[in-house]
């Protein structure tokens, strides 16, 4: 099913959380809001499931207008950062719960919850409570639950933002997996643009309220249409008065024509990657991204003037 | 030191002010025996006053219970013009002293009050009878449930209501699944503590239901009439009654704490 936002404005006080957005997620597709805190990612994806009333604007949901449709009548899953868990229920009465207020036979009910259990790994924990659960396996539980009535839309605002770093990476990887066979159209929240690019198929760049890009990630890499997007999906550096990607940079320790003396002030090894800081002549810093091959061959030193180069860079109308 | 200096204040102060008379109330009943304690009992005005004090708490405890409820979610999950005051006027009950809130029953329901000549011309007799007490019970019991329920309302948060909602439940769905088990403990200590305070309400009462003996007598004012008659036997096997209740609250109170901890 397929999600139109049209000029969709929210405030809360003086304060402007969203904007006149206008945005249309393809049917079935993963779609990322990326932004970040208080750029309005939440309040949209609220605003698309009812949870929020929008001052202005409209939300089509399959072409039909939902904008004051209440939450209960949009068929919407919503999996919530802290979980949401219904803590007075066990993980099965969780699961069960759309259902159940749908009044569905109680056999169907049950083979639906197995059904869930199983494909969120939670099977053997259907008796326990919430607070006998992981983060992690709250959070399974909060998107099992959203799943069951079969929702024509899933909405996830930062459904990993509580999990510790690993957790989150084994979760995310299971949602790109999860969502290869329920094929729900899904849009979900996150501040954060690793995973944002690893899971979605597009994404929707937000920031202070307005989108600033939509598209594929490698489309937000290739070709970001603003500073802010550039800054923001990627390290980038400003670099002789350009915007340059981390690991569009060279380094070379004698002078490249076009290059910028700059001296190495701290080396951090990242796995196969080497992270080096520098400062240009102005003392203004710039970050490299480099392999860890080619900075053994170099044999640079913490102390050392080098020259940085870009491969690519980038100058947007509004720096 | 300074720890079992404290221990030693507090439980010296609650043995002396509070533990002391209850074991004097006791000791006086049964200091010849439990006949005359259960002859006093057994009188028929006596038997009549247990009668209505309980009609009266069965009454005002399920109307205070639901009206503190939904005053609560009001408070905790509502925006409205005059929600501040609404607040603040919950708690009036516990300010006002009973005999006022007595009195001012009187310039309502009244012969020369607000809405009195209109109910007796329509021979609804309000005052020196069942409704004026019942009325005068609901107002002093009506904070507890209310101020037990909207802390945890507010700890509890909205976040599983609206999950609730885009699960597909609706207003009253949300409330009996959700709401209500989530918030079932403060309920409970609430009816508790409204039940203790109907049982033993005296002042308001005493105002506005002119003390006819067998007729608008209630448990606390036979114990006032037993003891102006020269009785003191009656009135203190009368107070026994009202001091196991209270205990029993009591008990009720604790086996409950701990497992509201427990849920929390």
């Amino acid at each position: 099913m397929s999600i139109i936002v049209r000029n969709i404005t929210k405030r809360f006080g003086d304060f402007v959380a969203v904007d006149d957005v206008s945005l249309e997620v393809e049917s079935g597709a993963l779609t990322a809001l990326l932004g970040p805190s208080g750029s309005g990612k939440s309040t949209l994806l609220r605003i698309i499931a009812g949870l929020e009333t929008p001052d202005a604007g409209e939300v089509l949901l399959s072409g039909k207008d939902a904008t004051a449709l209440a939450p209960q009548k949009r068929n919407v899953g919503f999996v919530f950062q802290h979980y949401a868990a219904f803590k007075h229920m066990t993980v099965r009465d969780n699961i069960a719960f759309g259902l159940r207020v749908r009044r569905r036979p109680r056999a169907e009910i049950r083979e639906r919850v197995e059904e869930l259990l199983h494909l969120v790994q939670l099977q053997g924990f259907g008796d326990r409570y919430p607070a006998q659960l992981s983060g992690g396996q709250r959070q399974r539980m909060g998107l099992a639950r959203a799943l069951a009535p079969e929702p024509e839309v899933l909405l996830l605002d930062e459904p990993f933002g509580a999990l510790d770093a690993r957790v989150r990476a084994e979760l995310r990887e299971w949602l790109r997996r999860l969502h290869d066979v329920v094929h729900v159209t899904t849009v979900f929240v996150t501040h954060d643009q690793e995973e944002a690019m690893e899971i979605s198929d597009t994404i929707a760049v937000i920031n202070h309220g307005a989108i600033e890009q939509v598209g594929a990630p490698r489309e937000l890499y290739d070709a970001p249409a603003t500073e802010f997007v550039m800054r923001f999906v990627g390290d980038a550096n400003l670099v002789g008065g350009a915007l340059v990607w981390s690991d569009d940079l060279e380094l070379l320790d004698e002078p490249l024509e076009g290059g910028v003396e700059a001296m190495i002030v701290r080396v951090t090894v990242l796995g196969r990657d080497v992270k080096v800081e520098l400062h240009d002549v102005d003392g203004a810093e710039i970050v490299a991204v480099i392999g860890r091959r080619r900075f053994d061959e170099l044999g640079f030193w913490r102390g050392q003037t080098v020259w940085v180069r870009a491969r690519r860079e980038r100058v947007f109308a509004s720096s | 030191m300074s720890r079992f200096g404290l221990r030693f204040v507090a439980l010296g102060y609650l043995t002396v002010i509070l533990v002391g008379p209850l074991v004097m109330v006791f000791w006086r009943t049964f200091e010849d025996g439990f006949a005359p304690a259960w002859d006093a009992l057994s009188t028929p005005e006596t038997i009549h006053a247990f009668k209505l004090t309980f009609i009266i708490t069965a009454i005002a405890v399920p109307v205070n219970t639901v009206f503190g409820i939904v005053c609560a979610i009001a408070i905790v999950r509502r925006q409205f013009w005059g929600k501040s005051l609404l607040n603040a006027f919950i708690d009036l009950p516990l300010a006002l002293s009973p005999v006022v809130v007595g009195l001012s029953l009187f310039l309502l329901y009244g012969r020369e009050g607000w809405f009195g000549s209109w109910l007796s011309d329509h021979g609804i007799d309000v005052l020196f009878a069942l409704p004026a007490m019942v009325i005068a019970t609901i107002f002093v019991s009506l904070p507890f449930v209310a101020r037990e329920v909207v802390p945890t309302l507010r700890e509890v948060g909205d976040e599983q209501e609206q999950a609730a909602r885009t699960l597909g439940a609706g207003g009253w769905q949300t409330f009996w699944r959700i709401t209500l088990p989530s918030i079932r403990w403060a309920v409970v200590y609430g009816v508790i503590l409204t039940t203790a305070r109907c049982l033993g309400e005296y002042g308001a009462v005493a105002v506005v239901s002119g003390r006819i003996q067998g007729e608008t007598e209630t448990a606390t004012l036979r114990v006032q009439e037993r003891y102006e008659s020269f009785d003191p036997a009656g009135a203190y096997a009368i107070s026994i009654v009202l001091a196991v209740a209270a205990i029993l609250v009591l008990v009720g109170m604790t086996l409950i704490r701990p497992r509201e901890e427990h849920a929390a």
